[in-house]
């Protein structure tokens, strides 16, 4: 179960023995020794330093002062920058239809944390700015911080054209939803909110620009190197040509860094001045002014037959979408494909609604809307299973998705739906959890203390929802018989660097350490798409199979050989053996020298998808992943405080390229799903910074025990499904559900903080 | 910027009859307080005076240097009495905190969330300063005056803490409460210290809550009542809500006033049984 354990030699695998190896990361030595540049790591010579001058109020107007006698009085400022500054397009967003933020706002701000003018110069002259002497003056206006306020008639309106302050719906219908629950012969109804959640990664926003003639070069932290150049040509007013985007190693994402941040400052400064400009946020700027998860405030109802199979469910999802679209339209999409959970709901509506307000935007965050639509479907799945008087992990196995059974968006998957085999890998350690608390539970007189357990499932598709998201890999071989693959799927930690290069070499025939890694350059790599949605182990994992598969059939052509023979490239030269056959290709004489490459492949893959009909109707995905969590705690109910004992975590990863990397993404996910359950709570003013808003520690976190399922899916490469996000669903609902079990209390309003828990423990016991 | 790091306490106390200067010891409360701006003061470092360092004893005092760090406290070999201020120690931050931040770097910032503040004031703790003028000798109580306030006045240094052998009998416990486990501002903390005569009966207690009021705030009726109580009572049955009528605490982004009350009753009863466990 635990693969690559810390004392074992760090495999090296031979070839066609890449996919399934815990090799450790490719890019981990120079992470550890730090060779390898972060974006703060450099500092080009003689760069002038950027800091971008925000609103301290959520919404106001403002007007600017004396700018001249400002640099008159701060020798070593060289610039200023503002709206006036954009040559090009004031404004991005992207879902390209949707943009609507600018660089720098333009006479009224919307969020506090909204950039307004940019100051560049000498790093000690800009640091040493106190931000009040910058001129700006400020009229505040009334605000509105939750959709409630946002939608009152009184609201401000935030953005033309968008009525009531609403940025777009989405939907998913089913069957008759109402037939079904009114025939139900249990329903459970429940409301559940959860706050806006900082992603917190370790890396704040930080990088620098480079002008190199008439092209802009970026070089920073990123998601999405090439959504970012195109942002960035329209922003600069230049061709798409002559902006160049180099990813440096990426301190975490989460979602939050496919949005564009510090690029357009330092390329504005870099180009005004023809001098490489740096920037590196401060936590509190990258908390203030960057994108979150979205705030919600959600209704379910679901009910079942009295044999305890499900019947209908009614969902609606109200997200706080913050001041501009970012990811909004993208989380209302998905949350209503995803509300159901990996269940068959014959009779379904779904409904979601992106709302407006002058909180920072909301984006993406891992699992875009899903965790926060989980806490309320599969807290209500707990209340019902025991209204129907079933086992909690049974009433979750009965009421699975199977092979051949239509989702809520009626798609059938003749192979691949793991859901079963995921909660099945639970029931061990879910029977030995249920003795462990029934026993600690009756022997514990007085203390206060008690043991509970959950459970909660998850799916989630891989890729965009009904729209195209293709990846373009490219692997070449050079004439001294180097193996080179271009890999421009960002590896913001989650390990692409790493995966795509093993399916490469199995799909090529080679050892995956003889290949030599081009990673992350506009100008070098082809587009493999955002890092988002799950998609770069199946999507480029794909284009990265297609791609050495197509090299690996150039090299037999040319040697005349079977497809069973071994490649093995040397310097200058590719020995190949098939069977008792024999062949040498001297890479010298090969004349076709394109792309620097004597033989070449570029390969383009790109999910089959379906639109959705009006009624959410379609193929939004064509992979899910699947997966199902254990929590087992306990609460100490005259205090609140929760204690998390062990997890248990199941996954269904179709085949797990690297099961060392597929444990580094359960951990890391249920460490953050910890966080969204017990303790993460942004508020604009109030917890600004990692003192007040607080994260899981390592003493928050419990053992996790991790079982990889491999249900083979129909198109992911060597079965393979998306996993990074899927991890992060089912820890919150499961820790509450397990903390209603300890103590009888559901606590509905996220954070579960202490104080929360034992009010509700009071509220009950008043009741009760 | 300027910035100065003297070798000897009366090179120190020099500068410091000067000018007006930040005082840099641990640096885990002054770089945050920073807020990633410059310092508006001239910035004195006293972590070379190395005479400030030690955890020692003399026939009537305790002492903790204004150098000693949280680690050096869980290191020392100190009587029962001092557990409590050795399990603050341990909550204070992370470890990596611990082996940087002082004690006395604690009790100068005068947070209301002072993780050592209640355990030094159940020990009858006193303040030393020194100056060019001379020293003073101020009851931990009286010299945290409030919110980031305190009685050091203008060319002080606090160099050390006192407990008098008196008060540094029994034993103690303390137990703080926050929203995760390390690295975390408490909602409440509660240290306890009791002795007893030998055959069973408290002749001494003190108790003291802190993250509940401006300043760390003694129970003093709760410690009356509990003197002459046997160990075997059920102290904690003894614990009454009016017990923390001095106790003011806020509504913030850590936890409701009425939460803070209601856990720091509950801390209270298990620190008082936990020491007289200990003592019995």
């Amino acid at each position: 179960m635990h693969a690559g354990g810390d004392n074992q030699a760090a495999p090296v695998p031979a070839r066609g023995e890449g996919v399934g190896s815990a090799i450790r990361h490719l890019d981990g030595r120079g992470k550890v020794t730090g060779s390898l540049n972060f974006g703060a790591d450099h500092v080009p010579d003689g760069a002038v330093a950027v800091r971008v001058i925000r609103s301290p109020h959520h919404h106001a107007r403002f007007t600017f002062g004396d700018r001249q006698a400002f640099l008159d009085a701060h020798p070593g400022i060289d610039l200023v920058l503002d709206a006036g500054d954009i040559a090009g397009r004031n404004c991005f967003g992207v879902i390209p239809p949707f943009a609507d933020q600018p660089v720098f706002a333009e006479g009224k701000v919307i969020f506090r944390g909204e950039a307004v003018a940019a100051i560049v110069g000498d790093v000690d002259a800009v640091k040493a700015i106190d931000e009040a002497s910058f001129p700006v003056s400020w009229e505040t206006l009334d605000h509105v911080l939750t959709p409630k306020e946002a939608q009152s008639a009184n609201a401000p309106r935030l953005h033309a054209g968008r009525e009531g302050n609403v940025l777009v719906g989405g939907r998913v219908e089913r069957g008759d939803p109402e037939k079904e629950l009114a025939k139900s012969a249990h329903r459970v109804s429940l409301s559940t909110t959860t706050p806006s959640i900082e992603h917190a990664y370790i890396e704040p926003e930080a990088g620098y620009a480079v002008r190199d003639g008439d092209r802009i070069v970026v070089h920073g932290c990123t998601q999405a190197a090439h959504m970012d150049r195109e942002s960035l040509a329209d922003i600069m007013g230049l061709a798409l040509e002559q902006v160049r985007v180099v990813p440096t190693a990426c301190g975490g994402g989460f979602g939050s860094k496919l949005d564009i941040s510090l690029q357009p400052y330092v390329a504005l400064a870099a180009w005004k001045l023809n001098r490489p400009a740096t920037i590196c946020y401060t936590r509190s700027e990258s908390m203030r002014s960057t994108t979150k998860r979205h705030p919600s405030d959600i209704s379910v109802t679901i009910g079942c037959d009295a044999d305890g199979r499900l019947t209908g469910m009614d969902f609606s999802g109200v997200f706080n979408t913050g001041a501009y679209a970012s990811w909004g339209p993208t989380v209302a999409n998905r949350v209503p494909v995803h509300a159901s959970g990996p269940y068959l709901v014959p009779g379904y509506r779904a409904h979601s609604l992106a709302i407006h307000t002058n909180a920072p935007p909301s984006g993406a965050f891992r699992g875009f809307g899903v965790p926060q639509s989980a806490i309320a479907q599969e807290c209500a799945l707990d209340l019902l299973a025991e209204k129907a008087g079933l086992d909690r992990l049974e009433f979750r196995l009965k009421n699975a998705l199977k092979n051949g059974e239509p989702t809520v968006t009626g798609q059938l998957f003749e192979k691949g739906v793991g859901i079963v085999e995921c909660l099945q890998a639970l029931k061990p350690a879910w029977q030995a959890a249920n003795e462990t608390a029934a026993t600690f539970n009756a022997s514990t007189n007085g203390s206060g203390l008690r043991k509970g357990i959950g459970v909660a499932s998850c799916w989630y598709g891989c890729g965009n929802t009904s729209l195209p998201n293709p990846s373009t890999i490219r692997i070449g071989i050079t004439a001294a018989g180097h193996v080179v693959l271009h890999q421009g799927a960002a590896d913001v930690g989650q390990g692409s660097n790493t995966v795509i290069a093993q399916i490469a070499a199995d799909a090529l025939g080679v050892p995956v350490h003889s290949l030599q890694l081009v990673g992350g350059d506009t100008d070098l790599t082809p587009d493999a798409g955002k890092t988002s949605a799950s998609r770069q182990t199946y999507v480029s994992g794909m284009a990265a199979k297609l791609a050495g598969e197509a090299l690996r059939s150039q090299v037999l052509r040319l040697g005349n050989v079977s497809e069973a023979a071994d490649i093995d490239v040397k310097p200058g030269r590719i020995g190949l053996s098939d069977g008792d056959v024999r062949a040498n290709i001297d890479l010298n004489k090969i004349d076709n020298a394109e792309n620097g490459y004597v033989l070449f492949a570029e390969e383009t893959y790109d999910p089959p998808t379906q639109p959705l009909d009006e009624n959410g109707q379609g193929v939004p995905y064509a992979v899910y992943g699947y997966g199902a969590q254990l929590v087992e705690l306990t609460v100490d109910t005259r205090l609140g405080t929760v204690t998390l004992d062990r997890i248990t975590a199941a996954h269904d990863v179709g085949k797990a390229i690297n099961p060392m990397l597929v444990e580094g993404q359960i951990e890391g996910g249920i460490a953050q799903g910890i966080g969204l359950a017990l303790m993460e709570d942004y508020q604009p003013g109030r917890t600004e910074n990692l003192h007040d808003y607080l994260i899981p520690t390592i003493g928050d976190v419990p053992p996790i025990e991790c079982h990889i399922v491999e249900v083979a899916d129909a198109l992911g490469p060597y079965g393979a499904k998306g996993l990074g996000e899927h991890v992060l669903i089912p820890t919150a609902p499961a820790i509450l559900n397990a903390i209603r079990h300890a103590s009888g209390v559901l606590v509905t309003n996220l954070p579960a903080t202490p104080d929360k828990v034992r009010a509700a423990i009071l509220e009950g016991a008043e009741h009760g | 910027m300027q910035f100065a790091r003297p070798e000897k306490i009366e090179d120190a106390l020099t500068l410091l009859r000067e000018g007006e200067w930040a005082i840099l010891a641990g640096g885990t409360d002054f770089y945050p307080g920073l807020r990633d701006g410059v310092p508006s003061r001239p910035v004195l470092d006293i972590t070379a005076l190395t005479d400030l360092q030690n955890i020692e004893q003399d026939a009537e005092y305790w002492s903790i240097g204004a150098l000693a760090t949280w680690s050096d406290v869980v290191r020392a070999d100190l009587p029962p009495c001092f557990d409590g201020l050795k399990r603050a120690a341990r909550e204070v931050g992370s470890v990596q905190i611990q082996n940087r931040a002082t004690v006395i770097g604690n009790v100068c910032n005068a947070s209301p969330a002072a993780d050592g503040v209640p355990p030094l004031m159940t020990l009858g703790a006193i303040v030393e300063t020194v100056a060019s003028s001379g020293k003073r000798r101020i009851p931990l109580q009286q010299f945290v005056l409030g919110n980031r306030q305190t009685d050091l006045h203008p060319g002080e240094l606090v160099a050390r803490l006192l407990i008098p052998k008196t008060s540094a009998v029994g034993a103690s416990s303390f137990f703080k409460l926050g929203a995760r486990k390390y690295l975390v501002i408490s909602i409440s903390m509660v240290a306890a210290r009791l002795a007893s005569d030998g055959e069973g009966r408290i002749n001494d207690a003190a108790i003291s809550i802190g993250a509940c009021s401006a300043v760390a705030c003694r129970l003093t009726a709760l410690e009356e009542l509990l003197k002459g109580k046997r160990l075997s009572d059920d102290l904690a049955a003894l614990v009454q809500r009016s017990h923390l009528g001095d106790l003011a605490p806020i509504d913030d982004v850590r936890a409701p006033a009425a939460y803070r009350l209601d856990a720091s009753l509950e801390l209270v009863r298990r620190a008082i049984s936990d020491v007289a466990r200990q003592l019995s």
